[in-house]
């Protein structure tokens, strides 16, 4: 599989994903700087983690706009798997190609810690690794993860299966108040879109890639992909 | 909330001789009815801890202003629309509102 990473000002988790990307695929990844034009030929695309243009306006509108993306979003409309995490998921919402946008947490902090995520689809291309309601732990750390979307679209979500992740507690499995970390309409950490070949999530799942660094949850996540385009 | 253009002060811009003027393009992004604001529960309650007890609700937002080359009045709003739907503001939480002036 060859991946491409992008690199924003401000990107802090793209090397974490080039780890993960590396010890998955056994092969290099292309870091791309957000003033590129080009894309190299590449199955599959990563948005990584981070503070984007300093989070300038609102979370991921800037990088919305950069050079990159007009290559990302041609690629993406043309079936191009895309991943965005945390931040790269806040860019993903606001080019449009995912429904919603990330909001200020409800608590108004800074969230870092494990959440516990309830697999609720495993016909993305990075989720087919995990078993249908598996429940994982796979950390977040952001300001701005409040997923919010007007009634309608949280129903269209709902109803085309495209909640992908939610927050939910661990020992009873359900989408609680005390396991969402950010106020997240319907405790929703992740959602994909109509073809399921574009995943935003907040959690990290690169954080979460080896058991040295306490769980190898995440680690599917790029597994996932692996299979889909050998597939 | 009303998208408001007053463009009185255009008039005086056409009528000078400084090819330099500017008009200048005041901007209010608000938040939609419905949509939490915790910052502005912050700042209610804040209000509230300093004394202010008759604060029924507070929402916050965002003022920009751009200053524009363009001279014409109505091509300054055709552009400041484009500017405020692409960019300035998030249609899904936000609406926008402008005034257009010296």
């Amino acid at each position: 599989m060859r991946s491409a990473v992008i690199v924003f000002p401000g990107s802090n988790c793209d090397r974490d994903v080039k780890v993960a990307l590396e010890a998955v695929t056994g092969r290099g990844v292309h870091m791309v700087w957000h003033g590129e034009t080009a894309l190299p030929d590449v199955d599959v695309i990563v948005l990584p983690g981070g503070f984007s243009y300093g989070d300038y306006l609102r979370c991921g509108a800037m990088a919305a706009h950069s050079n990159i993306m007009r290559e990302v979003i041609a690629k993406a409309k043309a079936g191009t798997p895309v991943l965005g995490i945390c931040n790269g998921f806040q860019v993903l919402c606001e080019t449009g190609l995912l429904p919603g946008v990330l909001q200020r947490n409800a608590s108004l902090r800074f969230v870092c810690r494990d959440t516990f995520l309830k697999v609720e689809r495993t016909d993305t291309v990075f989720t087919r690794s995990y078993n249908a309601g598996e429940i994982v732990n796979i950390p977040v750390a952001h300001g701005d993860g409040n997923y919010f979307a007007d009634g309608a679209t949280l129903d269209r979500l709902e109803g085309e299966g495209r909640v992908v992740f939610r927050y939910v507690d661990p020992a009873s499995g359900l989408p609680t108040a005390e396991a969402n970390p950010n106020g997240a309409q319907r405790n929703i950490a992740g959602i994909c879109d109509e073809r399921r070949r574009i995943v935003g999530l907040m959690p990290h799942p690169e954080r979460h890639f080896d058991k040295i660094l306490g769980s190898a949850d995440g680690r599917r996540v790029f597994e996932s992909a692996m299979q889909a385009v050998a597939a | 909330m009303p998208r408001g253009i007053q463009v009185g002060a255009a008039s005086h811009i056409h009528a000078s001789t400084n090819s330099r003027a500017v008009m200048k393009a005041r901007i209010k992004i608000t938040l939609k009815t419905g949509v939490l604001d915790p910052q502005g529960k912050a700042i209610q309650n804040a209000l509230g801890s300093l004394g202010f007890s008759g604060v029924e609700e507070v929402r916050q937002g965002k003022y920009i202003e751009v200053d524009l080359k363009e001279t014409d009045a109505a091509k300054a709003k055709a552009e400041v629309e484009r500017m405020c739907r692409e960019l300035l503001a998030n249609l899904v939480i936000e609406n926008y509102s402008y005034e257009l002036g010296a």
